[in-house]
């Protein structure tokens, strides 16, 4: 009986396994409702439906009968349900407040421009206050909001840069050691302390940063500005580095051990063994590491927005002050009015690093996957 | 009379001389290790040191208002303290492990006894896992934004003029935290339940018990330490990120303590923050901000030590086991 008794029999334990298996879904629709809900937000500039001119063109109150009541109500920026509330005198009274403004608004030519179309968000402009040159500017403040992005790209990637700079090369040797030259009994012990690392939480990096290390950094190094994407980046280094051990040593651990053996009994020296032999077995695994860690670093918050001195230049230089698009986010975003175009923008950039960071996850996965079949014999 | 064994030659390794290479790549390796535990240590210390004259019963046990009902100086260390951060802190991860330790463990469950490990359901599913460990937690503030206040929350409102539930909330930002640390339960607790013998399922269903019954009564409880690491990993995790409540809870000053879930609250690690970027006097402020941090560190260090054990002995369990 036993063997092969139906699902049908025990209606308790079918429903338990589809229950257990609706609730395993969970993390896929997490996924899922975490790009549609930060998107969703976006999609207006995305699709340039937002307008954030200044000074829109204004319609004489006289030819208000020419507009539908849908055109007349966009035109007002007014809400359905407002729109219905008021009166045609009303909205007589709007449409010439609407006219006296456009009257009385200076001449600024940039009053014109909508400054969420692309070719703002990511090529220069010659704004009025900066003729004749042309200028990438993140400047969501004031009458014009500037919305271009690239200085808040070169920012994360500056602090990023540094970030890697610093914490690959230790990471990595940090974990040859502890994989392949350490004996197992200090083994047991340097892995957990390593990782404790991880559990320094980004706000107290960040505050460890601004106000022990800058001030260190900057006597050390006698550098101009004392927050600065080189700051950032080696505290953000540190955030990395458990990060990169942590993967780096699972992929060495994982090279089988007859690799190191043989490598010895053909008279290779420890450090031979594990450079020539177990390194390269192991290198797509390390460079999974150096992905996910780029993922983390462009991705982290506190640690930027408090150490980096948060200016929206362009600049390549490592210790000028620099805005990354994490730290930008949560700067702004609750000054933004709910539902307007700064706010919408700031879900762009957020959109974005989502995809940046969800692309790299990716890879680094796969990468990892590939290593371990292949080191584990189940390569096709 | 038996011969004597023959005697095994003895190889000697050693005697080759000095191998320079190898002790100069042991030397630089075993550098940077201990430098990267060196600047964990400098970190700590730092931290102790001057954090420590301040950090008293007084201060983990004051708030922010005096007796009188007036509102105190948050900057100032002879009168602020940080009570009311510890309780919104304890609060906040309290309701999310509520929340991600059963969806977390289900989840685990079914990937580990359920689900055959080539079916692409079973692969998407541990795609998601992994990919919601990476998300930014700065993107994690941003759905909790979109989605729970904006979406779920007004939508519980019904467009009312006063918002309850479509405002920044504990609840919120539990929930959001909930999202971020699910990948940590699940990794967790799969672990712990591959460390089980399978000789053990085996003799229960052998004993007659339903897969369910195994599950629930033999599985489970063998497998309860690695859960605990799981919940204990997902809360020091949580404890510390202050990216994720900046827009879905935490409130910069609030006179009062929360009184109910629908409540903003005063956070441990956002009082980080503020206190070191938006004092007005640093020089004053530094004795209170450094006894916050080790109020921090104290709660997510202390609890990733005690993971680590836990883990350790999963880890050492299963290595037993197979």
């Amino acid at each position: 009986m036993g063997i092969h008794r139906g699902h049908r029999a025990r209606p308790a334990e079918w429903l338990a396994e589809k229950f257990i298996f609706l609730v395993s879904l969970t993390a896929i629709l997490m996924v899922f409702l975490i790009f549609i809900f930060v998107a969703r937000e976006a999609l207006p500039i995305l699709f340039g439906q937002m307008n954030s001119a200044a000074a829109r063109p204004a319609i004489p109150a006289k030819e208000m009968d020419r507009l539908k009541p849908e055109e007349l109500r966009e035109y007002l920026g007014l809400t359905a349900a407002e729109f219905k509330q008021l009166d045609k005198e009303a909205l007589q009274a709007l449409m010439e407040v609407r006219e006296e403004e456009a009257k009385e608004a200076p001449k600024n030519p940039d009053a014109q421009v909508n400054t969420t179309q692309w070719r703002y968000l990511l090529g220069p402009h010659q704004w009025a206050d900066s003729r004749p040159e042309e200028r990438y500017v993140w400047q969501p403040v004031g009458r014009i909001h500037k919305y271009n992005l690239i200085p808040l790209i070169i920012g994360s990637l500056k602090t990023t840069l540094v970030a890697l700079l610093f914490s690959v090369p230790l990471a990595l040797a940090a974990a040859i050691y502890v994989s392949q030259l350490a004996s197992p009994s200090w083994k047991e012990w340097l892995k957990p302390a390593i990782e404790l690392l991880s559990g320094v939480p980004s706000v107290v990096l960040g505050f460890f940063a601004l106000i022990v290390m800058a001030t260190f950094l900057q006597g050390t190094f006698g550098y101009e500005s004392r927050l600065n994407a080189f700051v950032a980046g080696i505290a953000l280094g540190l955030a990395v580095i458990p990060v990169v051990f942590s993967i780096a040593e699972d992929a060495l651990t994982s090279v089988p051990r007859s690799y190191t053996q043989a490598a010895l009994a053909l008279g290779a020296s420890k450090w031979q063994a594990a450079w020539q032999v177990v390194l390269p077995a192991a290198a797509p695994g390390v460079f999974a590491a150096v992905v996910l860690g780029f993922g983390r670093a462009i991705g982290e918050t506190m640690i930027v927005l408090m150490a980096s001195g948060n200016a929206t230049i362009v600049s390549w230089s490592l210790f000028d002050s620099t805005r990354s698009i994490t730290a930008t986010i949560a700067a702004e975003l609750a000054e933004a009015v709910f539902g307007g175009h700064h706010y919408r923008m700031l879900f762009l950039i957020g959109a974005m690093l989502f995809v940046v960071t969800f692309l790299t996850n990716l890879a680094g996965d796969l990468i990892m996957h590939r290593l371990k079949d292949r080191l584990e014999g189940r390569a096709k | 009379m038996t011969a004597a064994p023959p005697k095994a030659p003895r190889l000697d390794f050693r005697s080759r001389g000095f191998d320079f290479a190898s002790f100069a790549f042991t030397g630089v390796t075993g550098l940077a290790t201990v430098f990267i535990l060196a600047i964990l240590a400098v970190i700590l210390v730092n931290v102790v040191w001057h954090g420590w004259g301040t950090f008293s019963w007084r201060f983990l046990t004051t708030g922010m208002t005096t007796a009188a009902g007036g509102a105190k100086d948050m900057f100032n260390a002879g009168e602020a303290g940080v009570l009311p951060m510890i309780i919104g802190t304890a609060l906040r991860v309290l309701v999310m492990t509520i929340v991600v330790v059963p969806v977390g463990v289900i989840t685990a469950v079914y990937l580990t006894e359920y689900a055959q490990s080539t079916a692409w359901s079973t692969r998407i599913i541990r795609g998601a896992v992994s990919n919601l460990a990476g998300v930014p937690s700065i993107v994690f503030g941003l759905f909790g934004l979109g989605f729970f206040i904006s979406f779920f929350g007004r939508g519980l409102d019904g467009g009312a003029l006063e918002p309850h539930w479509g405002k920044p909330a504990i609840l919120w930002a539990s929930l959001t935290l909930a999202v971020m640390t699910l990948p940590l339960v699940i990794v967790a607790t799969e672990e712990s339940l591959r460390a089980i013998t399978p000789g053990l399922r085996e003799a229960s269903l052998a004993l007659g018990a339903t897969k369910l019954e195994t599950i629930l009564k033999i599985v489970l409880p063998e497998a309860l330490p690695g859960i605990l690491t799981g919940g204990i990993l997902a809360v020091g995790r949580a404890g510390g990120e202050v990216a994720p409540i900046l827009f879905t809870g935490a409130a910069y000053y609030m006179r009062d303590l929360p009184h109910s879930l629908t409540d903003q609250f005063m956070d441990l690690g956002y009082h980080v923050f503020i206190l070191s970027t938006q004092s007005p006097d640093i020089e004053k402020t530094r004795p209170i901000l450094f006894a916050t941090v080790l109020a921090l560190l104290l709660l997510t260090l202390s609890l990733n030590l005690v993971a680590v054990l836990v883990r350790a002995r999963v880890r050492r369990k299963m290595r037993a086991a197979h």
